[in-house]
């Protein structure tokens, strides 16, 4: 409950039918503050807008959401304001950093003028492109093409004033990406260098924006699933888990306990085969070749058994709303024994070259730091915070699916370095590995799907062995899962850090609105600031360790 | 009865053209410039790895600058953002050149038919060979490698790869 917001702004706030605050436009900047500084709400979760120009009944077309965690990270509140017909709002970049590419991102999509940001401009979409593409009367096919890339130089020479640095005669320009192998991806960072130091820099992305969020206007939940595993492909499955845990959420149901631990074995290993990635890729780009062998070799092994649960390697759209397509195989505990030995030599092997190396360390150690008020301030989550030393894990602040009756560490750094962050995957992939151990012992046995048919499909003995098992199948093939209206956010620890999704749904089978919080879009606007000053080779560590995957920064 | 020159040297020599020569060398040592956006790049990954080892095919030197490359592999979604570099980057490549798009997403778009995606990179650039798959399996991946190596070796490059016209979307 946030006392002092409620006191202060008693006669002002209302609270609409879903639990958000709502609030005049003019009071946002006010509120915030109060929120923030009395309250302790002092991490930004998340923003995004809604159009409601297909729901009559707002008073406004449009909405923004702001959405809030308090200090012990475990309760959220939502903020609502109305914006009117002048489109424009204050913004509160001023107050939480990582609202600046939010509210770029809100500009671009739905074309809402954020009143004194330091830099309104487009973020996901390209130059060239006219319109807002997440405004509902807006085609979703109509694509615009792009012929040149944006040089930047409209940020950078300002950026370069505001460092006091007028004459660019010293400088050397460098794109290091979007087509870089150690941009990992499709990022795109400009840096001004003065020998080898960078002086200043900006991130460019939007190279993998594909659409997902209005893609998801057109599509049943279910349809959903797979393009949620493209979101961060690289733990598809917690990326399903994800949301299917929010719409499960607006429907009110409890999953039966066999689905919760198959969900947590299964998302722990999709967590450890993401940090493997992360750590193999990123002792790569620091010329510790050997380390890829050792760690990517066990992720293949992971995919046989991926391959044998749910058919493909990467993209698996293992789970269902509701629960999952279908439960476990016969033998795979074995596979999964063979998966675990296999990371762990692997992680053994790795660390035993890397632990007490001299190089390793000189290249990582107080190297890309971030402190950890910037870190809040910037709304970084999951393993990057943690490596500042803020213990902030979902499984832990705010559990689901009983992961408060697991026995495990949360591992935290100190310093905010390369070092800590590296070092802090390591010991989560232990510790993931103690999760799954602990849960494939208490598995229970029983369903893996809630039994209600308008949420999950009947058994296939019954689809043809009776009419009502037939008309279920078909009416839920074809009409899909009906979600009562709402606006809710819901999320876990994904592997990269907080993962939510804020769904506005009105009672059809179709999202009115999905917004993902990615946790490495907020990684990526502190990206930056934590390489500015330093050296070149040291960026491009930076850069890995906070493992940044487009297809979830860009959606 | 043998006559030129396998009639003086005997087996010790094989007569043929220049440019068969040349393809059969290129075969085996292709240089790839990945171009890899999303998660069809993760599959490719696991192609440059231990298990499926892209080497046994000779094209495991990997070249991130596309002028040391002949093949570009386009491993993900191309979106309108991305167009216009992933045409510089083919415009950098020298000839001879082949390109391998992989994945759903580079060869249709995907199942990503809205206002971001480009709807097939043959739109911008030409393309060789196409691999289905969402993603490829790495399989796939060394498949369109083998495809490419008939390619050349039934092309004359002199002749056929210079004579080759394409006009995309994104060329004036
Ligand atoms: S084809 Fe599928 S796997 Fe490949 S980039 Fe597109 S969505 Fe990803």
């Amino acid at each position: 409950m946030p006392k002092a917001f409620l006191e202060r702004f008693e006669k002002e706030v209302s609270i609409d039918a879903y639990g958000a605050y709502k609030l005049d436009a003019s009071l946002i900047l006010q509120a915030l503050h109060v929120l923030y500084q009395n309250d302790g709400y002092t991490f930004l979760v998340d923003m995004t807008a809604i159009d409601y120009l297909h729901q009559p009944s707002a008073l406004r077309r449009f909405a923004i959401v702001y959405l809030l965690r308090d200090r012990l990270f475990s309760n959220v509140i939502t903020l609502k304001i109305d914006v009117d017909e002048t489109l424009a709002i204050d913004s509160i970049a001023s107050l939480f950093k990582s609202a600046n590419w939010a509210e770029r991102e809100i500009w671009d999509q739905y074309g809402i003028h954020f009143k004194n940001h330091p830099n309104l401009k487009r973020i996901l979409n390209h130059k060239e492109f006219i319109g807002h593409p997440l405004r509902k009367d807006y085609p979703i096919t109509q694509g615009q093409l792009c012929h040149k890339s944006d040089d930047l130089m409209d940020e950078m020479t300002p950026r370069l004033k505001r460092k006091g640095i007028e004459s660019h005669d010293a400088l050397m320009f460098l794109n290091l990406g979007p087509a870089h192998p150690a941009s990992h991806g499709t990022i795109r960072t400009f840096v001004a260098l003065e020998s080898e130091t960078i002086r200043c820099a900006i991130s460019e992305i939007g190279y993998l924006h594909r659409g997902f969020e209005k893609s998801c206007e057109n599509h049943t939940y279910n349809q959903i699933i797979p393009y949620t595993d493209r979101l961060n492909y690289c733990s598809a499955i917690l990326n399903n888990i994800a949301f299917a845990h929010a719409v499960e959420g607006i429907l009110g149901i409890e999953l039966p306990d066999r689905a919760q631990f198959i969900r947590v074995i299964i998302g722990e290993l999709s967590r450890m085969i993401d940090h493997l990635v992360c750590l193999a890729a990123i002792l790569v780009d620091m010329g510790a070749l050997t380390n890829y062998w050792y760690l990517y070799n066990p992720r293949e092994s992971v995919y046989d058994l991926l391959s044998k649960l749910t058919g493909a390697r990467l993209t698996n759209s293992y789970m269902r709303i509701g629960g999952m397509s279908h439960d476990l195989y016969e033998g795979f505990e074995h596979d999964l024994h063979v998966c675990l030995k296999a990371i762990d030599t692997g992680v053994g092997d790795t660390l035993t070259l890397i632990e007490h190396n001299r190089i390793f360390h000189d290249r990582t150690q107080n190297v890309g730091i971030i402190s950890q008020e910037e870190a809040i301030n910037r709304s970084l989550s999951g393993p990057n915070l943690r490596a500042c030393g803020v213990a902030y894990d979902l499984r832990v602040n705010a559990p689901y699916y009983h992961y408060e009756s697991f026995d495990f560490d949360m591992a935290l750094g100190s310093v905010g370095d390369v070092y800590d962050r590296i070092m802090v995957r390591f010991e989560e992939i232990r510790q993931s590995k103690r999760i799954i151990e602990q849960a494939m012992k208490r598995l229970p046995q029983g369903a893996v799907c809630v039994a209600d048919r308008s949420i999950s499909l009947p058994p296939k003995h019954e689809v043809y062995g009776n009419i009502e098992g037939l008309m279920n199948q078909f009416k839920l093939v074809f009409e899909g899962v009906k979600v009562p209206p709402s606006e809710s956010y819901r999320a876990i620890e994904g592997a990269n850090g907080e993962l939510g999704f804020f769904i506005v749904s009105d009672g059809s089978p179709k999202p009115y609105k999905v917004k993902v919080r990615p946790p490495c879009f907020y990684a990526m606007a502190a990206y930056p600031s934590i390489i500015e000053g330093g050296m070149i080779a040291d960026a491009i560590l930076s850069l890995g360790s906070l493992n940044i995957i487009a297809g979830e920064l860009d959606r | 009865m043998a006559v030129g020159a396998e009639a003086i040297f005997g087996d010790s020599v094989i007569t043929s053209t220049l440019e068969s020569a040349l393809s059969w060398a290129r075969e085996s040592s292709m240089w790839p410039y990945v171009f890899g956006t999303a998660c069809c790049a993760i599959e490719f990954m696991s192609v440059a790895s231990s298990k499926y080892d892209i080497s046994r095919f000779g094209a495991e030197v990997v070249r991130f600058s596309p002028r040391q490359a002949d093949l570009l592999i386009v491993a993900g979604t191309i979106s309108y953002k991305q167009a216009p570099i992933l045409k510089k980057i083919y415009d950098q490549m020298c000839e001879p050149k082949w390109v391998i798009s992989a994945g759903a997403c580079a060869c249709s778009g995907g199942f990503y038919d809205n206002y971001t995606t480009l709807q097939g990179i043959d739109a911008i650039i030409p393309v060789d060979v196409y691999v289905a798959g969402c993603p490829p399996r790495p399989e796939a991946f060394l498949d369109a490698l083998l495809a490419i190596q008939k390619i050349q070796a039934d092309e004359r490059l002199l002749d056929d790869r210079a004579k080759r016209v394409f006009k995309g979307r994104l060329d004036a």
